[in-house]
């Protein structure tokens, strides 16, 4: 059985990521997950210099999914280079480095400093809603992505380039089509969606930052369909991120034209979540009788059947 | 040995109105837990409520592990449902525990309402310590059989005066304080609402006493990954999951 897929020249083992954020710099899975597993680990946001983050409440449950506004706390580029990057080099996965800048030139000095450093890719975070300077206006604004992505391909020689959209936009394909139009390797979807939620007792709100990031089940839907819109407006490889929790998840989102996915939220209601979607991938091609992963990419069928009340 | 495993309800039964004891037998062989530590624990079948809710270990029994849970909101009021027999998933134990007091320090735990889930392995565990434990009531006055047969020094508090001295826990800690000649080496551990703490902490600053307070956040991962519950320390933040849950009582900001 044949799980391999290319994010352009990058060969990943199976299509299972984790989703930055989410996984830390790898070793808070370590008891958990055997990092070997993985199609690529995609490490927690780095900056230039180390972010404090926002004050708590930081997280709140809402149905199905959670908000957050961490305020992109890390370490930063050095301690990133120093401290969490030689562990994740033992292992035989793929590491995509994720970075967020509040200028073009912090962008650049980020992927220069990477390129050399031994990671596999960069994922360009242009949609992070919990910061006011920086991220969001470049997932926002076609003219400057482009100038943004055009920039850093430019700064880059060894490491594969993705970015990593808004879904606050009207046209997600207009945007996917910006970034590959740039020189984008790949682009990974959706990030949060910007949302809060109200204590009614205390009439405040329930995170400290008032407004936060949506994840989880409850934006599958809406992640699924940008997804799809996206993989049908560009040719490079689209990435699915939003509310997978297990295997089907991730098959719905291969079907609609994903190359890979990333684990997010799901991590944290099953640290071991990426080890049983890529068990349960394998499942489902077995039961399908499918030999090759690619097959099931982009496998959507035009319509759906009469009558369908299995679901 | 993973710390990520399944579990059987063997009990889940109610110790007030609001305030249940889960008992639960791991159905691998785990990870021991100290004083200090926490679980989390999956509160429903569903993707609603989505995480998995943190809950400090009262006390190991045999091969089953034990908590106390108040009813708060949705995902309490689900896991109060379970009955006995029923499996669920669990992650532990995490967190950092007490640390041990040091040598020739008399260690005085201090519990405000469930807060005596933390300390009460920890009151199990040490032969020589003070425990003063307060609640709003009688009723919330949990564990009491057990904690009697434990150590006669013990100092309850309520603040409607329905059981042991009346006042909350600061005014009888001071109290408590005064009675003692000066220079006593006493070493706080103390677990309970953030008001509680916090007047904990102005009463160690105050008299120079070395202490340690268990914090309660939001939690989403448990283990270290999400970030999402950042205790303030003069230090910069601090996971309340991995470097803490428990943290030197003068490292705290207060908010």
């Amino acid at each position: 059985m044949d799980l391999n897929v290319d994010i352009g020249k990058l060969r990943l083992k199976n299509p299972v990521m984790t989703a930055s954020g989410t996984f830390g710099y790898g070793e808070e899975y370590k008891e958990f997950v055997d990092l070997n597993n993985l199609g690529a680990v995609v490490v927690k946001g780095i900056s230039l210099n180390p972010m404090e983050g926002n004050p708590s409440p930081r997280i709140c449950e809402t149905p199905c999914g959670m908000l957050n506004a961490i305020g992109l706390q890390n370490v930063g580029l050095e301690r990133f280079l120093k401290e969490k990057l030689p562990y994740l080099r033992g292992f035989r996965t793929r590491i995509i480095v994720n970075i967020l800048g509040a200028s073009i030139d912090e962008y650049i000095r980020l992927s220069e400093a990477l390129d050399d450093s031994g990671i596999d890719a960069i994922e360009l975070n242009v949609s992070c809603p919990n910061v006011k300077k920086g991220g969001i206006s470049f997932g926002t604004d076609r003219r400057i992505l482009s100038k943004l992505v055009s920039k850093v391909k430019q700064a880059v020689r060894s490491v594969v380039v993705i970015v990593k959209l808004s879904p606050n936009v009207s046209d997600i394909g207009e945007f996917a089509k910006t970034a590959e139009d740039a020189g984008s390797d790949a682009v990974s979807l959706i990030n949060t969606i910007p949302g809060m939620a109200i204590d009614i007792e205390t009439l405040r709100p329930k995170l400290a930052n008032i407004t936060g990031g949506l994840s989880g089940p409850a934006i599958k839907p809406i992640a699924l369909r940008m997804v799809w819109e996206a993989a049908r407006a560009v040719r490079i490889p689209v990435i699915g991120i939003g509310g997978i929790v297990n295997a089907g998840d991730a098959v719905e989102f291969l079907l609609a034209g994903a190359t890979a996915v990333q684990v997010g939220t799901g991590n944290f209601l099953n640290p071991r979540a990426t080890m049983e979607i890529i068990e349960g991938i394998q499942t489902y091609l077995k039961r399908k009788k499918i030999r090759d992963i690619k097959k099931v990419i982009g496998g959507l069928h035009g319509t759906a059947p009469d009558h369908n009340l299995n679901n | 040995m993973s710390r990520y495993f399944r579990a059987k309800i063997t009990e889940n039964s109610s110790l007030n109105s609001n305030t249940f004891l889960l008992t639960v037998k791991p159905l691998v062989h785990v990870a021991a837990p100290k004083p200090g530590q926490f679980y989390m624990i999956e509160a429903g079948d569903s993707y609603d409520p989505l995480l998995k809710r943190p809950f400090s270990y009262l006390r190991k029994r045999g091969d089953t592990l034990q908590f106390l849970y108040a009813i708060r909101g949705k995902g309490t009021s689900l896991l109060k449902t379970f009955t006995e027999g029923k499996t669920i998933n669990m992650i532990g134990p995490l967190g950092n525990g007490y640390p041990q007091p040091p040598e020739g320090m008399t260690p005085l735990l201090i519990a405000g309402g469930t807060g005596i889930a933390s300390i009460f392995s920890f009151c199990e565990e040490l032969a020589e310590k003070y425990v003063l434990y307060g609640a709003k009531t009688k009723a919330e006055i949990l564990m009491m059989n057990e904690l009697g047969k434990m150590d006669d020094r013990l100092i309850v508090c309520t603040d409607d005066c329905s059981l042991g001295r009346e006042g909350m826990v600061d005014k009888v800690l001071n109290d408590f304080l005064d009675s003692r000649r000066p220079g006593g080496s006493f070493v706080i551990y103390a677990c309970g609402p953030s008001p509680m703490l916090r007047a904990v902490s102005v009463i160690a600053a105050e008299r120079g006493i070395l202490g340690y307070v268990s914090v309660e956040e939001r939690m989403g991962c448990g283990f270290g990954a999400c970030l999402g519950c950042a205790v303030k320390t003069t230090h910069g933040y601090k996971r309340a999951c991995k470097e803490g849950p428990v943290f030197p009582i003068q490292d705290i900001v207060w908010i």
